[in-house]
This record gives C-alpha cells, sequence and structure tokens, in this order.
C-alpha cells in the first residue's frame, strides 16, 4: 500500500482551479482559432473574434475567462492500491475549493431557500477505483449556461439508437443561443438513469479531436457532429457554420428494457484539466 | 464591421435607427442584475414597495466575479436571458428602454420590444474579460445580500454588444 493524503489531492485541486479559471484547455482554443478561421457570416465572426480576444486576454493578464466560474465538478480514479489518509475527500477539497474561490464567483447555493454558501461549495466528486498506485484527478468548472441546457431521455429499445440520434441532435438544437455555442457535447450512452449522466459529464474531459477508442463510436460522433454543425446555429446563435467543436460518447452496458441517453452541454470555453498524483 | 455609437440612457428616437444583426457600443450607466435581483424586485411591486427604479434604464443580464483590489468589477460577461423572459414584457411596458444578455426570447418578450419601441442587445456569451475592461465604475445599489446577484449600478464605456431583437420585433435568433 502507498498513502497519499486527501489533503494533497485537494491542494493541487485548488491550484488547478486558479489556474483553468482562467484559462481555456489548449485542444479548445485551437478549435475556437479554426472556427474563426472558417466563418463567413460577418456578426458571427466579430462574435468569435471577440470570442478568441476574450481567451487572449484572460490568459495574457490571469483574469477568469467567463464570469460563471461555475460549480467544481472532480472526477477521482484512485489506485487500489493507495490508502487514502486524513479527512474525507469531501471536506478536504471542500476546503481548499473555497480558499480558491477568492476571486472567482461564488454561484453555489441551496436548492429550497436559494441562500448562498458563499464558499461555492460543496464540489461535486465522482469517485472509482481502478488497479495501481497513483491517484488521477480530473477537475472541471461546469457553468451553467451550458448544464441548464443538458438534457435526459430514457429510451425503450424499440426506440433504439436511431431515436437516440435524433434526440441528441434535436438537445443541442433547441438549446440554441443559451449555451454559449459553438458547444462541446457530452453524450452518455447505456447504463442506469444516473450512470448516463455520469458519463455525459466525465466525455467532457476528451480532447477535441481526439478519437474514441472505439470505432463504432468514433463513427457515431463524427455523424452526430456533423448532423449538429448542419443546424447552423453558430457562434452565439447568430448563424454559421461552427455549432458545435466537439462530440463525445462514453457508454455502457444497460438492462434490456432499456435505454438511456444522456446529454451534457458545456460552451465554447472548456475549464478543465487533469494530473495524476504518483504513489511512491 | 463598423460599429454605431449610442449613449445610455438610451434615446428611443435612436433605437428606431437600430436593425437586427447591427453592432454597437454602448456608453453610459446601466443596471446590473439577474434571476434572483428580478424575483426580488417583483415580489417589492407586489407589495406595493417598488424597491428600486428602472423607469428609462437599460438592464444588463450579470452576475460579475469579485473584482481584485485596485480594480472596479471582475469578470462581467452576460447570462442566459430567456430566464428573465417572464419579467420582461410587463418591464417594457412600464418604462424599462433596453436589456442587455445573451441567447433567444420568447414571443411575448419579441412583441413587448415592438410595442414599446425598445431593443434587446446580445452581448457575448463567455466574454467575462472582454466585458470587465468596458466597465470604468460599479457600486452595488441594493440587496447586497444577493452577492453576484445584487443590484449594482454600472458604468461602461464602448461595451460592445449586436442588436438582437430591433424596434420591428426582428429577432436575430432563426428558428
Amino acid at each position: 500500500m502507498v498513502e497519499i493524503s486527501t489533503k494533497l489531492i485537494a491542494q493541487r485541486i485548488a491550484e488547478s482551479i486558479d489556474k483553468i479559471s482562467c484559462e481555456v484547455e489548449d485542444s479548445c482554443y485551437k478549435a475556437l482559432s479554426h472556427a474563426l478561421d472558417i466563418e463567413d457570416n460577418k456578426t458571427t465572426k466579430f462574435a468569435l473574434s471577440v470570442m478568441k480576444d476574450n481567451f487572449d486576454i484572460a490568459i495574457k493578464e490571469h483574469r477568469p475567462v467567463c464570469q460563471d466560474t461555475g460549480m467544481v465538478v472532480v472526477f477521482l480514479e484512485v489506485g487500489n492500491e493507495v490508502f487514502l489518509t486524513g479527512e474525507t475527500l469531501q471536506k478536504a477539497i471542500d476546503k481548499e475549493v473555497e480558499k480558491a474561490y477568492t476571486y472567482l464567483r461564488k454561484s453555489v447555493l441551496d436548492p429550497i431557500t436559494r441562500v448562498n454558501t458563499k464558499t461555492n461549495t460543496p464540489a461535486v466528486i465522482h469517485l472509482k477505483q481502478v488497479e495501481g498506485k497513483d491517484v488521477k484527478v480530473q477537475v472541471m468548472l461546469k457553468g451553467f449556461g451550458s448544464e441548464n441546457m443538458s438534457k435526459m431521455y430514457m429510451l425503450n429499445p424499440a426506440q433504439g439508437l436511431e431515436e437516440a440520434k435524433r434526440l441528441i441532435v434535436q438537445t443541442v438544437k433547441d438549446a440554441a443561443s443559451n449555451p454559449c455555442p459553438p458547444v462541446i457535447v457530452g453524450v452518455g450512452l447505456g447504463g442506469t438513469f444516473e450512470k448516463a449522466a455520469e458519463m455525459s459529464k466525465h466525455a467532457l474531459f476528451r480532447k477535441i479531436g481526439s478519437s474514441n477508442e472505439r470505432k463504432d463510436l468514433d463513427d457515431l460522433e463524427k455523424e452526430l457532429l456533423t448532423k449538429i454543425n448542419d443546424l447552423g446555429i453558430g457562434a452565439q446563435g447568430f448563424g454559421g457554420k461552427t455549432s458545435a467543436l466537439g462530440l463525445f460518447i462514453e457508454a455502457y452496458p444497460t438492462h434490456i428494457s432499456s435505454l438511456p441517453v444522456a446529454v451534457n452541454i458545456l460552451c465554447h470555453c472548456s475549464r478543465a484539466a487533469e494530473f495524476v498524483i504518483k504513489g511512491e | 464591421m463598423d460599429a454605431i455609437k449610442l449613449n445610455l440612457p438610451l434615446d428611443k428616437n435612436e433605437l428606431k435607427k437600430l436593425h437586427v444583426g447591427d453592432m454597437v457600443l454602448l456608453t453610459g450607466p446601466m443596471l446590473v442584475f439577474r434571476d434572483a435581483g428580478h424575483k426580488r424586485l417583483f415580489e417589492s411591486i407586489q407589495n406595493n414597495n417598488q424597491a428600486f427604479e428602472y423607469k428609462g434604464e437599460t438592464i444588463y443580464f450579470m452576475g460579475p466575479c469579485p473584482a481584485k483590489e485596485g480594480e472596479v468589477i471582475g469578470s462581467a460577461g452576460p447570462t442566459t436571458s430567456c430566464r428573465m423572459d417572464k419579467y420582461t414584457p410587463f418591464m417594457l411596458d412600464t418604462g424599462l428602454a433596453g436589456q442587455i444578455g445573451k441567447g433567444k426570447r420568447s414571443q411575448d418578450c419579441i412583441d413587448a420590444f415592438k410595442r414599446n419601441g425598445c431593443v434587446y442587445f446580445a452581448a457575448i456569451g463567455g466574454a467575462g474579460a472582454i466585458y470587465q475592461k468596458s466597465i470604468k465604475s460599479a457600486k452595488v445599489l441594493t440587496f447586497d445580500d444577493l452577492g453576484p446577484e445584487a443590484i449594482r449600478r454600472i458604468e461602461v464605456q464602448d461595451f460592445p454588444c449586436i442588436v438582437a431583437i430591433d424596434t420591428f420585433g426582428e429577432s436575430i435568433y432563426k428558428e
């Protein structure tokens, strides 16, 4: 067994938050630049140029890219030879998130009373055990203009993949201008209700331009991305060539009675990072 | 793109010259509030004790990041406007001049913009750092306890936006 403290994990997450709130994930930056290069619509091209200038200013001057500095979502893959020491992950991570949100907007509140927690906590933490001695951490600051446009469908087998495809495209169409397009789309296919939703979020950590390990899913990603871009939503919904920068699918075996489909939408600025803490 | 420079408070005669897709640079004072601010304003109106006046004003739907030391405000891009749709027709009918946010609006809102000769401007969603730079002063007017959702008065200079719904009832967002 190797020991890794939850405090160390939390501190590394806090360092990530400070960095990614004021930057944009590299593949996302490149994809947005490409969208700007190929756009013909005058208004949309202007919007894209403002979006790119905004990235540049945020990075150069270390300012939050977007005022919605999101809710903190963490995916942890903990090796089965790792013994986590110290406080619980939730406690340790929340303490460091609170410290990290000094100049970042605190957007988290009680769902019933709507009273702000004033700390941007709690974070949403997903924990998975894997083989090995390391802890892999993925952090995302998830904005809710896009989160609000996400959808969940429980299809029956007779509706099948064709209906799933139609609904994925329809979800992006209905979201239209709201989630700050061009969007990034995460799709969870299969599993249970909550498993599909979790996969759709996790899929958003994929780099734009990367291929799905499963050939059939890779083909499906390309087909859906083309269909979404054919919608012509364009940047900010002003109409144009690029409605989505990427679409990523995760799948999991499901029940004979069902086909869960979750569609999680992310805006044009992905604020995400991943790192590994090595167990010695 | 050639930008049209407009001063705030908005002059309704000037608004008639604007068309969907026009790029505009706004300069002057505006009000800032979003979901919780609207909810509370409407509660105050229902209780016959209106918390603040919005006649002739332009509202920017935004909740900023905290200001760093020596700065007036933090990142300050627009939030999704459709969440304010239920409040909008009443406010336009009772004197509000304009709104700034991002994303499409309901037909009821479009009709109200046309009926009252008002304009809805789209700011560029996600461009928080750019908009921060156009804000020259900011102060909380009321509802301080709402934190990022408090009612603010800001002064902007050359605030970039696009005419998204014009006084003719045209919208930039196509179905």
